[in-house]
């Protein structure tokens, strides 16, 4: 497992039915390029976060395939529409086949 | 003096059209390549799509950069100066309107950031913003 | 042309005159931070003080003011995360006897460093004091992870509040021993502190725009590597620069360096965690 990954995501508590939301994405994650050199000089191998999903009530919000271009602690902003209550789930595929996710309910104003 | 403060002024305040709508630059080949794998050899003209990119990064370890595509189902990302010239491929799903999304990214040197966006009727636009990237005096 | 001056202070050679504040007002989360003031008495060759929030670029301005576009504030929550891990022969997490939180600590942050029983003392001293002795744990390395994900979540409960130092009284040996360092030329370059952040702020280096070197925002996340890094990291990078062999972080040369520095931003607000290039 990838050390000290930590997701911090910001979704609103509520919303009203047919309302636009901002949401906010974080994970601490190093996402080693594959272009960086050890002190010997071997190159470092390629190691990040390689898909970010979102999705509400089961249903697809954003779906990102990520290459070493994106920083350090992958940062994503997005927006989404809430017709009814629920749960956003958010979820981040490891190179190193680790999986990690966190959720945010919503409910209805 | 006042032709020098002119020059910089001007360098200064280079990309006014950061969205870069009118003639297309030049990429490097490797980035016309994966592009083409996105479209499939498809034209992709402007539109409606556009990059926000500062004109000059503070650091290019972590740009701020974001896209919208009104009416795409997909966009593409790409760095044309970076190693490798993919960046990030966002698909959109049904419940995201706006299909937009702001990341952060890097770039290793002064170079154009480019998205194609794939449309919800199969066709392609494209977008370019250049980016330029400097080296601190102080980095530390 | 005339009217779009914020780019034009870019190119002003005259020290302080140039500022490029692309934004000049600092709201984080919706409260408003000081980033100028005027500047303490001790201060001869400087009238005005600004946060080194005011010298970055408008991208980079806009990530500290909400807390989660801001990256440093992942390391809080995972400071969080420590705050309640049991770590130690002692059995104790840090919970155990801070039973108020990590709240009772608002203040703090904004009168450190200072002296205790005679020694000048910074945050990590305090946290590996805890550590060592009430905790039985390992101390953590000055500029670890864990130590500035620490330092950064302690710092942000004085956040919005004035940098307040004591530099008389048993304070004031340390206090001119970091004056001292400060206005010292050393290494290769031959430069001291204030060469640049005191002559030359608002000046660019060649693409970075010159701050005054202030330490409020500390520990800040900077682009440029991608976590939160310690004042004394920073310091030790400044010097590598001016090709000059570093002192030790957590030394006595930098704790003086780090009580004069937070001595020449008194009134400014603590912005910890910042953002910075």
């Amino acid at each position: 497992m990838a050390s000290g990954v930590k997701p911090r995501v910001k979704v609103p508590k509520t919303a009203s039915a047919g309302d636009t939301i901002t949401i906010k994405s974080l994970i601490s994650h190093k996402m080693e390029s594959g272009q960086r050199k050890d002190k010997e000089g071997n190159l470092i191998p390629r190691s990040i976060i390689n898909r970010f999903v979102v999705d509400f009530n089961g249903q697809n919000v954003i779906d990102v395939a990520l290459e070493p271009a994106i920083s350090t602690n992958p940062y994503f902003q997005f927006d989404a529409t809430v017709h009814e209550a629920g749960e956003f789930t958010f979820t981040w595929y490891d190179d190193d086949g680790d999986v990690y996710e966190t959720s945010k309910s919503i409910a209805m104003a | 003096m006042e032709l020098n403060r002119r020059k910089l002024l001007a360098v200064g305040m280079a990309a006014l059209g950061a969205t870069g709508l009118g003639a297309l630059p030049a990429f490097a080949s490797l980035t016309d390549d994966e592009i083409a794998k996105f479209t499939g050899g498809a034209e992709a003209a402007a539109g409606d799509l556009k990059i926000g990119a500062p004109e000059i990064a503070e650091n290019g370890n972590t740009v701020p950069i974001d896209v919208t595509a009104p009416g795409a189902v997909a966009v593409a990302l790409f760095a044309d100066g970076n190693p490798v010239p993919n960046v990030a491929t966002f698909k959109f799903g049904p419940l995201n309107p706006s299909r937009a999304a702001s990341t952060r990214i890097r770039l290793a040197k002064t170079q154009n950031v480019v998205a194609v966006a794939q449309m919800e009727d199969g066709t392609f636009q494209m977008a370019s913003a250049e980016v330029k990237v400097t080296i601190g005096g102080c980095g530390g | 042309m005339r009217s779009t001056l914020g780019i034009a202070t870019a190119i002003t050679l005259v020290a302080g005159a140039g500022l490029a504040q692309d934004q000049s007002t600092l709201n984080i989360e919706g409260e408003a931070m000081v980033t100028e003031v005027t500047a303490p008495a001790h201060m001869e060759n400087v009238d005005t003080i600004y946060s080194g929030w005011r010298f970055r670029s408008l991208e980079t301005q806009a990530l500290e003011t909400d807390d989660f576009d801001n990256p440093g504030m992942v390391f809080v929550d995972q400071a969080i995360d420590l705050w309640d891990k049991v770590d130690g022969a002692a059995n104790k997490a840090c919970s155990s006897c801070h039973e108020g939180g990590v709240e009772e600590f608002a203040g703090l942050r904004a009168s450190m460093p200072q002296v205790r029983d005679g020694e000048l003392v910074t945050m990590e001293n305090l946290v590996n004091d805890c550590r060592t002795d009430r905790m039985e744990a390992e101390p953590w390395k000055w500029s670890s992870g864990q130590m500035t994900a620490m330092t950064a979540l302690i710092g942000l409960q004085s956040r919005g509040m004035p940098v307040d130092v004591k530099i008389d009284g048993d304070a004031a040996p340390f206090w001119e021993q970091g004056k001292e360092l400060y206005y010292t030329a050393v290494g290769q370059l031959q430069m001291s502190c204030s060469n640049c952040h005191e002559d030359n702020y608002g000046v660019m280096i060649r693409a970075d725009h010159l701050s005054q070197g202030q330490i409020n925002g500390f520990p800040t996340y900077r682009l440029k590597n991608a976590k939160l890094n310690s004042s004394h990291g920073r310091f030790k990078g400044c010097m590598k620069n001016i090709r000059a062999t570093p002192y030790a972080e957590g030394g006595p040369e930098f704790k003086s360096l780090e009580l004069y520095l937070a001595s020449r931003g008194q009134g400014l607000s603590v912005e910890t965690p910042s953002v910075r290039n």
